[in-house]
């Protein structure tokens, strides 16, 4: 059993169901990639594992826990992070504060952590002092990466870390989520890019109208033809 | 020569001395008002009524010393009676949060509906103070008057014109100095005050960071009350204290805050000086200014005053109706209302 499984999740945000029994499940030293046309609930599943909407059915569980009745707040002190895809840094402060918050939660030393970041980032140690909202895309979405490490996660949850950045510096991100990873962390990811995501996922979950369709590995289901014609672009 | 060293004497006693006063007073409030809508996200109308409660208990626990004969001349006995006044405006405020604030935010209401609450307890509080001090004038100061007398000053210099500068007046900026400082570096420095300021910046970020919103809403309420009893005993030692004074002050108080960018602390003090000093140079008669600087022939027979001090909140009203129409994030790029 993974570490981290949202098992037989269905629920919306009110209305009508966008997942139904959609199963989401990723292991330590993973990166698993959710990946599926719009509207197929790829971020809804994400932020259902994370808490942000209520599920009618399925749970969430982390370790050998069920987390599904914890708010986000409680699944961040549970070591699960996450970085949203919009308005995920805080703007007006400077970059080491941005990290500085990430560790609210902790009362020990946050300095070797700090350095660890700035290790993994290192446009990040250059510009500390500068306020995260002034930086470019790509930079800012490190930020909004290293705010979340901070915490020493066991769990990082990506929403579209990509979104919105020119492919060169897409890369050089996937580069350094394949680090954070090897570190042995549980990256979970939803991507718009889904052939250079699926590229880098050791795991993959192609997700239509709330269900999964396909659950691989990354490479199988690159390989797949019928992923590829449906869903990749041939 | 000397009539330019007469005019600026002039100038300054009547326009520098008293606007610095002023300014600093309106900045002590504008910054309360500007925590409050960059933290909880609403403009709170009752600031001003929350100055008048805090001084009103600053005044009774004078009057107790004074009773006593307790005093610390020759500083006013109110400086030693303003930590009980902090703590009773702080304790109201918190009441007023935990009774009506709290509710409409468990709602997640529109922030139009809190300024409505806040309305609501403002006129609370106008009650309570007219209840308990009654609507008149109060004066409370008492120490030393003057740090420097106009007829010292003359006396000094051999000048026509003499800078009388209050003891009140130096006071004020003196402990707005020290309150902003202390502010600044708490914002600035402290985990907590990180925190407050990640909260204004990003709320749903902050409660992914694990900030706890309850704890950041109480120091809010916590600053803000002490800075409102604060800036309304400084006002009312230097003016005079009569609870109606402390409404009308919510416009030049806003105007501060709103012209500085409102939820940047920066900017309501740079907004609070802006407004004082305009307020003060507009009302100002300079009849007796221009006939030390224009040759005899060419001075004024009028009084040369642009507005009258009747309207004196006309002119907050303009600039901040200007300032919203021309550039509605204010000097320090605040949030947009």
């Amino acid at each position: 059993m993974s570490f981290l499984i949202g098992e037989a999740m269905t629920g919306g945000y009110g209305g009508a169901d966008i997942l139904r029994g959609c199963t989401i499940e990723v292991d330590k030293g993973e990166i698993a990639v959710i990946v599926g046309p719009n509207g197929a609930g790829k971020s809804t599943a994400m932020k259902a594992v994370f808490g942000m909407l209520n599920l009618r059915e399925g749970q969430v569980r982390l370790g050998d826990r069920d987390i599904t009745g914890l708010s986000p707040q409680d699944r961040v002190k549970q070591g699960m992070a996450f970085v949203p895809q919009t308005s995920n840094v805080f703007a007006g402060m400077s970059v080491q504060e941005n990290l500085e918050m990430g560790a609210f939660l902790r009362r020990d030393d946050i300095s070797v952590t700090m350095e660890q970041v700035f290790d993994l980032f290192p446009i990040l140690a250059e510009k500390r002092a500068q306020a995260a909202g002034e930086l470019s895309g790509g930079q800012r979405q490190q930020v909004a990466v290293g705010r979340a490490l901070m915490t020493q996660p066991s769990v990082l949850m990506l929403d579209e870390p990509t979104a919105g950045v020119s492919p060169i510096v897409m890369d050089e991100l996937f580069d350094r989520i394949l680090e954070i990873r090897n570190t042995g962390i549980a990256i979970l990811m939803v991507e718009q890019n889904a052939r250079q995501a699926l590229n880098i996922a050791d795991r993959g979950f192609v997700l239509v109208t709330g269900e999964n369709r396909f659950t691989d590995t990354g490479e199988a289901l690159l390989a797949n033809p019928e992923v590829r014609r449906s869903f990749l672009g041939g | 020569m000397i009539d330019i060293l007469n005019a600026l004497a002039l100038f300054s006693n009547f326009v520098v001395v008293p606007a610095l006063a002023y300014g600093s007073q309106l900045a002590l409030g504008a910054l309360g008002i500007t925590l409050v809508f960059g933290i909880l996200r609403f403009a709170n109308f009752a600031h001003g009524d929350l100055m008048a409660f805090g001084t009103m208990v600053v005044i009774l626990v004078t009057w107790l010393f004074q009773s006593w004969g307790i005093g610390i001349a020759p500083l006013p006995t109110a400086l030693l009676a303003l930590p009980f006044g902090i703590l009773g405006a702080i304790m109201i405020a918190l009441v007023a949060d935990r009774a009506v604030f709290r509710f409409y935010r468990k709602q997640k209401s529109k922030p139009i509906i809190f300024v409505i609450a806040s309305v609501g307890v403002m006129f609370m509080l106008n009650g309570i103070v007219r209840f308990i001090i009654g609507p008149d004038d109060q004066a409370f100061a008492d120490g030393a008057r003057f740090l420097i007398t106009f007829r010292e000053f003359k006396e000094l210099t051999g000048l026509g014109e003499g800078i009388a500068v209050r003891q009140t007046q130096a006071l004020t900026v003196v402990v707005a100095i020290l309150v902003v400082s202390a502010l600044f570096w708490f914002l600035q420095r402290t985990r907590t005050g990180k925190s407050m300021r990640a909260y204004s910046d990003n709320e749903d970020l902050a409660l992914l960071s694990g900030i706890d919103p309850d704890r950041v809403v109480l120091v809010t309420w916590i600053i803000a009350a002490s800075l409102a009893a604060i800036a309304g005993t400084l006002y009312g030692l230097d003016k005079s204290f009569k609870p109606f004074t402390y409404f009308q002050l919510l416009l030049p108080m806003f105007a501060a805050a709103i012209v500085g960018g409102i939820g940047q602390p920066l900017g309501a003090i740079v907004g609070g000086f802006v407004i004082a000093f305009s307020e003060v140079t507009i009302t100002y008669a300079y009849k007796k200014f221009l006939r030390y600087l224009l040759p005899d022939d060419m001075a004024p027979d009028t009084l040369v005053q642009l507005l009258s001090t009747d309207y004196k909140f006309a002119v907050s009203f303009i600039i901040l109706v200007v300032v919203l129409l021309v550039r509605p994030t204010g000097i320090f790029r605040g949030k947009v209302i």
